[in-house]
């Protein structure tokens, strides 16, 4: 019952908000989605304690029956265990309180009622994706938050950047997908159910088999877990897949803090924990997710270095720490992905909301460049948007402990070094990408809240500290960021992990990864610590103390500075490579295809219809004797006709 | 006594012919002033519904008399209820039209009631002569309704025409059913199909010429293509109260006598049969919703409408098995409701200038008369075919039954030809709704209303109510044997 209530009271705040909002007035939708939120929030700790902590597992819910069809079977149904209850305390907590931010954030705006019954119905579907018993109510809640993200990055329809960029992030999910349901027809084709339970028990049997793709003898589970994977590329932001997320930022900032940072683009790592049984048979396609993680966080992080817009640099921040998650799956360690998953959920909520509170200061300035100096202005928000950066760099002391980042992301790069990857890539690239996490981290508080302000007097002046009601939720975030490492290593990944997870988590006998990578060499844990500290070192360095080396390193490094700047190109290359030939390959459809052919087809029939009911017409001349005439005719027209098939004639 | 009773199943014939026969007497005898004419007309309702009730009472048991000539079976007590409340439904609504035009003469539901016992004579006849007899009276009855206007040249006109072409009609018929009579030496229906057997029709060329002018004779009075090319002049000159009866019992009695002839005389020769269905079912629908588009007079596009909505119930027959003709039942009884429906539309397009027919006419009809308008919609989205209205179900059930015996090309040549009609019944629409708005119409009289409501509830409701039509079709096609 409680389950089912976490998973609906979303749905219904999103469905009196979006239906009624009107009627009962902004204010009353407000409290009344961000009320059923953060009922269900608290009952989702209740879950966690009783399932993750207390070991109660209850299975899976049926709630209805679904789609009965041969042998295909879906039913409603919400499947609770550790990962669930985990996702469902970060999914309810961080929405509960983006809600709560929002009643400040959005104050301006028109069509509150809106945003509150979008970012409600987000939350549903996302819950409705966590607690998915079957592949196709996975899709479901997939397509579902997709479709949120949609509405809420397009929320200021009026802005053509914000259409665009809402248009280019269904797009580019649209990819994955693709993947993503080929993915589940592969599976449902394999193995005759798209039940979870059913798939996990039938893995094993499948391991090591072949059957035939595109034209190919392929292994089954790699292919099944290669195209499951590139749906989470999609959703999670990887490389290749990762446009959208950057220009996703057009939407409102809570938006950013709740879906493209804290729970949706975490959607992907969720599934390949979630599949684990599955991706733990397939080691060549879990290879590929450490790659692509590893690929991902370098790349993300050398653009984050040099992003002058607020949100953009957190942003990519964001990908580049899902990055980090996906190396934490495809080494095998799904616990310290979840678990950084669980951390970054709280940090990354709290950076984005508080820099959503500087923008709110600054009366919607979000580039960097016209900041500086504010942490006069807005002590607050200065000082917990340095909690949010002590936590995603990973401020820790070795051994002792520290704040939320420093367990779960050395976590990690233990782990990747564990894995021993060829040549240690994985863990080589994650150490850097934690140096620059450093210190574009630092970069961002350095230029927002330090130095001479270059914000026009007007704005500087008029900066003010934000209401209580977005500084509450930041201030809860801010106790997460600090003690979310402290108070949970232990479960999601120390000594207790086994008996945390359960049987929610699988790993293939013998790996034992969670136990290796505590028993790696001093220097590999110390290496994460050492690379923020340079990382640090430097952005004071450039942004403090000598202002005026990063104008200058620009122009010494000029080419590379540009690479940067422009995000390797990528939207460039791609604009080329398939926007413009789908352009043209549309219009010729369209002028071609369409107007000729398919319009010319249906006006000349019509033509020809009113053409032959004239003709026809002609026929009723209104003589009696044309009338019989015409009778005889078809009386010896049926004659001769039966004459000649009868062959008597 | 016994003797007597067992001429129990002719009771509804024998009411009607006496009730006929005495509201003449009244008529002449209480001499012409308007009131009379009137209640006369309500009595003709009233006898009709009364003969409802009693053929709504007999038993499902199959009686013949007179040596098999006469057949009481659910097929023809389905047929004949339908016919009835056709009769007094066209009745009910013609009163205000028949005043306005100074027609009302008494004599008019004396010959609808003289009709309607020719058609109920006609769906019971499983002889050819008896056939001949049903046949007759009916329209002798119609030629003299064509023309009921006498003083108007269009009315005259178009029942000299219905005349002229009807005796050409009824000399072919009769001339087959000499030639049917000659071959297989009897007129009754049994003694026909007992010869008229497998292969016997590809061999005897006598018996197949005869097979072939019944089927002209009787494609006639459906009108279907080619021998529909009175329909569109005498529904347009006849006066519109009389178009909506021949529109309405006429056709579904006639195309009734067609399945029983078919079905009845000639199961054994279904392979000659249905060449010929098929022929005049493709025709008439082709024809019926190519003619249509065109025209401009609301009644000419309702005849044209006829001619293929014909064609579509052909469809059904063309199948030859006992799902198409129950589809062909189906669809007569719901094409009776939307002709229905229709006419009292059309009669109740008048301005105080007098009765109108232009389907401009109906420009911005919504403004004044809502409900009328939603009835004409209504009726017009049934009639193209739309689901959930009646009208789908009607087109669904014979183009199924067609699919089910294997006549693909015959199923599609109907779907493309309702897709023509859509086009037609929806530009009614687009008049009405989105045209200029012309002079308004005058009020919906009471008869009128009445009809045009309940036709629309009932083609809305169709989902709900449909049963009440399909289980009885369903007996009547199954008691269609020997």
């Amino acid at each position: 019952m409680i389950y089912t209530a976490i998973v609906f009271l979303p749905l219904l705040g999103a469905l009196i908000a979006g239906l009624f909002g009107r009627v009962i007035g902004e204010r009353p939708s407000e409290i009344i989605t961000t009320g059923l939120l953060m009922a269900s929030a608290a009952m989702s700790w209740v879950v966690f304690s009783q399932v993750a902590i207390g070991h109660e597992v209850p299975g899976t819910v049926r709630l209805l029956p679904w789609i009965t069809s041969g042998e295909l079977n879906a039913a409603w149904a919400l499947k609770v265990d550790t990962l669930t209850s985990v996702m469902l305390v970060v999914v309810t907590t961080v929405s509960a309180l983006v809600h709560l931010y929002s009643i400040g954030y959005m104050h301006e705006d028109d069509s509150r009622q809106r945003f509150f019954a979008y970012l409600s119905l987000f939350t549903f579907a996302m819950l409705m994706l966590v607690t998915s018993s079957n592949l196709l109510q996975m899709f479901f809640g997939w397509e579902g938050v997709g479709l949120a993200s949609y509405l809420l990055i397009g929320f200021w329809y009026k802005k053509p950047e914000a259409n665009a960029a809402a248009i280019k992030a269904f797009v580019v999910n649209r990819v994955g997908d693709f993947g993503f349901a080929l993915g589940i027809f592969g599976v449902y084709y394999i193995f005759r159910t798209i039940d979870l339970d059913a798939i996990f028990a039938a893995a094993a049997g499948q391991q090591g088999k072949t059957f035939q793709f595109l034209g190919y003898d392929v292994d089954v589970l790699t292919t099944l877990c290669l195209l499951l994977f590139m749906g989470a590329m999609g959703k999670s932001a990887q490389f290749l897949l990762h446009t959208w997320l950057p220009d996703a930022m057009e939407g409102p900032t809570p938006v950013s803090a709740l879906i493209h940072a804290a729970t949706m683009v975490t959607a992907g790592v969720f599934m390949v924990a979630r599949l684990s049984p599955l991706f733990e048979y397939a080691p060549l396609a879990l290879q590929v997710v450490t790659l692509v993680g590893a690929v991902t966080a370098f790349f993300a992080a050398t653009v984050g270095l040099v992003q002058n817009d607020i949100k953009r640099v957190i942003a990519y921040s964001t990908c580049s720490q899902l990055g980090y998650m996906f190396v934490a799956c495809g080494v095998g360690a799904y616990g310290a992905g979840i678990f950084h998953l669980f951390t970054h959920a709280f940090f990354k909520a709290l950076l984005f909301l508080g820099a959503g509170s500087v923008i709110h200061a600054m009366h919607h300035e979000q580039d960097m460049r016209n900041m500086g100096g504010l942490r006069h202005k807005i002590p607050t928000t200065f000082i917990l948007m340095t909690i949010g950066t002590l936590a995603l760099t990973g401020v820790g002391i070795p051994h002792v402990g520290g704040f939320a980042g420093f367990h779960s992301k050395d976590a990690i790069v233990e782990a990747a070094y564990a894995a021993h990857t060829p040549h240690d890539y994985a863990f080589w690239l994650l150490v850097v990408a934690a140096l620059m996490t450093s210190f574009y981290s630092w970069r961002l508080v350095f230029m927002t809240f330090f130095g001479e302000t270059r914000a026009d007097h007007h704005t500087y002046d008029h900066a003010h500290e934000s209401p209580n009601v977005m500084l509450v939720p930041l201030y809860v975030l801010s106790l997460g960021a600090i003690l979310a490492g402290l108070l949970f290593s232990a479960y999601f990944i120390g000594h207790e992990y086994k008996e945390f997870w359960g049987a929610a988590l699988f790993e293939l006998p013998g790996k034992d990864i969670l136990h290796h990578m505590h028993e790696v060499p001093d220097w590999v844990g110390l290496a994460p610590t050492m690379a923020m500290i340079t990382g640090f070192i430097v952005a004071w360095l450039y942004y403090i103390q000598l202002p005026w080396l990063p104008a200058a390193t620009a122009r010494l490094l000029k080419p590379l500075y540009l690479f940067l700047l422009n995000k390797w190109y990528f939207d460039e290359l791609y604009d080329l490579v398939f926007v413009r030939p789908a352009f043209a390959i549309g219009r010729l459809l369209w002028k071609g295809g369409d107007g000729a052919i398919i319009d010319g087809t249906i006006n000349g029939t019509a033509a020809a219809a009113g053409w032959t009911a004239g003709r026809v017409m002609k026929l009723q001349t209104g003589y009696v004797y044309h009338y019989a005439f015409a009778m005889l005719i078809g009386v010896a027209l049926l004659l001769t006709w039966f004459m000649y098939a009868g062959g008597i004639v | 006594m016994s003797t007597l009773s067992s001429y129990a199943p002719l009771l509804p014939e024998t009411i009607m012919a006496l009730g006929a026969m005495a509201l003449l007497m009244l008529g002449a005898f209480e001499k012409e002033s308007d009131f009379s004419a009137e209640t006369v007309g309500w009595l003709a309702i009233v006898l009709m519904a009364a003969v409802i009730l009693v053929i709504a009472e007999e038993g499902p048991e199959r009686i013949a008399l007179f040596d098999g000539a006469f057949v009481s079976d659910a097929f023809s007590r389905f047929a004949k209820i339908l016919i009835l409340a056709g009769s007094a439904a066209t009745l009910l609504m013609s009163f205000g039209y028949l005043k306005r035009v100074r027609i009302m003469k008494f004599e008019l539901p004396v010959l609808v009631l003289l009709s309607a016992v020719g058609m109920m004579m006609l769906v019971s006849a499983a002889d050819l002569i008896a056939l001949y007899l049903g046949l007759e009276l009916m329209s002798l009855a119609l030629y003299v309704l064509a023309a009921f206007r006498r003083d108007e040249v269009r009315s005259s006109e178009s029942g000299l025409k219905y005349f002229v072409l009807g005796a050409l009609s009824s000399g072919m018929l009769l001339y087959g059913m000499s030639l049917i009579y000659g071959f297989t030496g009897s007129t009754s229906f049994e003694v026909i199909s007992g010869v008229a057997k497998d292969g016997v029709l590809g061999t005897n060329i006598g018996l197949m010429v005869g097979l072939v002018f019944l089927l002209v004779g009787l494609a006639f009075k459906v009108s279907a293509v080619p021998f529909h090319m009175w329909t569109p002049d005498v529904y347009d000159g006849a006066p519109s109260p009389v178009t909506a009866f021949f529109a309405a019992a006429p056709k579904l009695a006639a195309m009734a006598v067609l399945v029983r002839v078919l079905w009845t005389a000639f199961p054994g020769a279904v392979q000659q049969w249905q060449q010929i269905v098929i022929f005049l079912s493709i025709a008439s629908m082709l024809l019926g919703s190519f003619a249509a588009i065109g025209q401009e007079s609301i009644k000419r596009l309702l005849a044209y409408s006829s001619i293929a909505n014909i064609g579509f119930a052909l469809v059904g027959l063309s199948a030859a098995t006992e799902e198409g003709v129950w589809s062909v039942l189906v669809y007569l009884g719901i094409y009776l409701v939307m002709t229905l429906g229709a006419f009292a539309c059309v009669l109740a397009m008048r301005r105080e200038t007098g009765p109108v027919e232009m389907i401009g006419d109906l420009a911005g009809l919504p403004d004044r008369h809502l409900g009328m308008a939603t009835a004409f919609a209504a009726l017009m989205f049934s009639l193209a075919g739309i689901p959930p209205l009646a009208g789908f179900f009607a087109k669904l059930y014979v183009f199924k039954a067609a699919i089910d015996a294997g006549l693909y090309a015959l199923a599609i040549v109907g779907v493309l030809a309702s897709v023509v009609g859509a086009y037609y019944y929806l530009r009614v629409i687009k008049v009405m709704f989105f045209d200029e708005a012309k002079d308004p119409l005058s009020e919906v009289e009471g008869g009128v209303g009445l009809v045009m409501g309940l036709s629309t509830a009932l083609l809305l409701l169709y989902v709900v109510f449909g049963s009440y039509l399909e289980g009885p079709a369903l007996a009547a096609a199954k008691s269609l044997k020997f």
